[in-house]
């Protein structure tokens, strides 16, 4: 019973905290770009803007829920709720620091670990492309149509090479749970030292699967209007970008935990803290990496032009497919020589 | 070693996930006006009037690139239990799977020389 009362805790933590991080994204987006523009962005609401998110939040609210005659209501109305059930359930797997520990009893800072986490975390991603897809079908609109099936050919497309790039990391950790790839990253073992050409396949891969500049085709305003949300109001347009920026959160927090040691820095186990002062240390750590892809994201999105969908589709089958194999090629074979086998 | 036990935060999370959904949408539908005309109930097409349907066929090239992802996927979730054993299955594990691999790359090359991958 107390386990899963703590499992409840811990599942609110960390649904509130991934709802913050992506309000407050959306801020951060519309700051970074004033920056990049020599703007100032948002400064109405509260002081600096900060209460900009939540301003936005209660607009989507209040506004008017339109549902056009000639689409097919359940599904419309089903598509931007698959979209953000599964952007909310990748959550689960992932290590946010090591165990707490209060009156003897271990509380470890993950909703659960299973050894089928990374698995996992593709079988979730690829459930996402339903909800655009059956979103876009529904609103019976030509460029809702055209974004949704530019959307899931693009990332049915760079989820094989997605996959193929994360299997030379496997073979070096030899499991598929998130906690044992971070735990074997202790100190600066970090696997982008030892295998870069798999980061930038996975990163690549990541820009594409969460429709991110240059990879943003399926809503490219300039040819499609909005894409496949052309036809949504009120806060299932809402949920729509929003699941976009909690799966730019959430693959900042996987490309951290995979590549770059998760919530492990080199030196900071020797400063002899407590344990429960460590783990939240350490979970801070795990955040200062993500927010610095979060940045990442945003940094490309307002600096690199747009693809065009023949070099899009080009890169992912003939540049990165192949490219992820040979990667897988080279880290067996310098295994082998290593004398790991 | 997992047991289902680990299974049911996973459960917990789907039922707060879809709760968070349910409730908003409701919501919005609770608080948001209702005033719906003709002309603001159908799709829209540049401000000019929608002509037909959007139930049109559209390129073959999609369902291609669909066909393509199901057998490449399935041949890189073949790769996940062979790279999860890979240190105890050594070196002829090695050489199986590079055998494996080197197949599956004949085969893509043949869909290249096909040319079912262009998109002109």
């Amino acid at each position: 019973m107390e386990f899963i009362i703590y499992k409840i805790i811990l599942i609110s933590a960390v649904l509130g905290l991934t709802l913050l991080v992506a309000m407050y994204s959306t801020y951060a987006e519309r700051k970074v770009a004033a920056f990049m523009q020599d703007r100032l962005g948002p400064n109405r609401a509260g002081p600096f803007g900060l209460l900009q998110p939540l301003a936005d939040g209660i607009k989507m609210f209040m506004k008017e829920e339109i549902i056009p005659d000639v689409s097919n209501k359940v599904l419309f109305v089903l598509g931007p709720c698959i979209a953000m059930v599964t952007a909310l359930m990748t959550g689960v797997v992932i290590p946010w620091g090591p165990d707490l520990i209060i009156g003897g009893t271990h509380y470890p800072l993950q909703i659960t670990d299973v050894n089928i986490g990374v698995l996992y975390v593709f079988g979730v991603v690829s459930i996402g492309v339903y909800g655009i897809m059956i979103g876009g079908w529904a609103s019976n609109n030509k460029y809702a149509l055209l974004g949704a099936i530019r959307a899931s050919s693009q990332m049915i497309s760079y989820e094989v090479a997605m996959g193929l790039s994360i299997i030379s990391i496997i073979m070096m950790t030899g499991t598929l749970s998130l906690r044992e790839i971070v735990e074997q990253q202790a100190g600066a073992h970090w696997n982008v030292f030892y295998s870069p050409l798999a980061f930038i396949i996975f990163l690549i891969c990541a820009f594409a699967e969460c429709n991110r500049t240059p990879f943003d085709l399926p809503e490219c305003e300039t040819e499609l209007i909005g894409g496949y949300h052309t036809e949504y109001s009120s806060m299932k347009l809402g949920f729509y970008l929003f699941a976009e920026y909690i799966n730019m959160f959430i693959s900042s927090a996987i490309i951290s935990c995979v590549f770059f040691g998760g919530y492990n820095f080199p030196g900071v186990d020797s400063l002899g803290l407590s344990n429960n002062i460590m783990a939240f240390l350490h979970a801070g750590i795990l955040f200062g990496k993500i927010f610095f892809f979060i940045f990442f994201f945003m940094w490309v999105r307002w600096t690199i032009p747009r693809f065009r969908y023949d070099q899009l589709m080009n890169l992912g089958w003939k540049g990165l497919l192949p490219l992820s194999m040979v990667n897988i090629f080279i880290t067996g074979i310098v295994m082998y020589l290593a004398g790991k086998l | 070693m997992s047991t289902p036990a680990d299974y049911l935060p996973i459960l917990l999370q789907f039922i707060a996930a879809l709760g968070f959904v349910v409730l908003t949408i409701g919501a919005t539908h609770l608080l948001g006006p209702k005033r719906h005309t003709n002309v603001k109930n159908e799709t829209f097409e540049c401000g000019i009037e929608s002509v037909g349907n959007a139930r049109v066929p559209f390129s073959i090239k999609y369902f291609l690139v669909a066909i393509l992802f199901v057998l490449f996927d399935v041949e890189v979730i073949f790769m996940y239990p062979w790279a999860v054993n890979f240190k105890s299955l050594g070196v002829r594990g090695l050489i199986e799977m590079f055998m494996f691999m080197s197949l599956l790359l004949l085969g893509f090359f043949y869909i290249i020389k096909k040319g079912a991958l262009k998109w002109e």
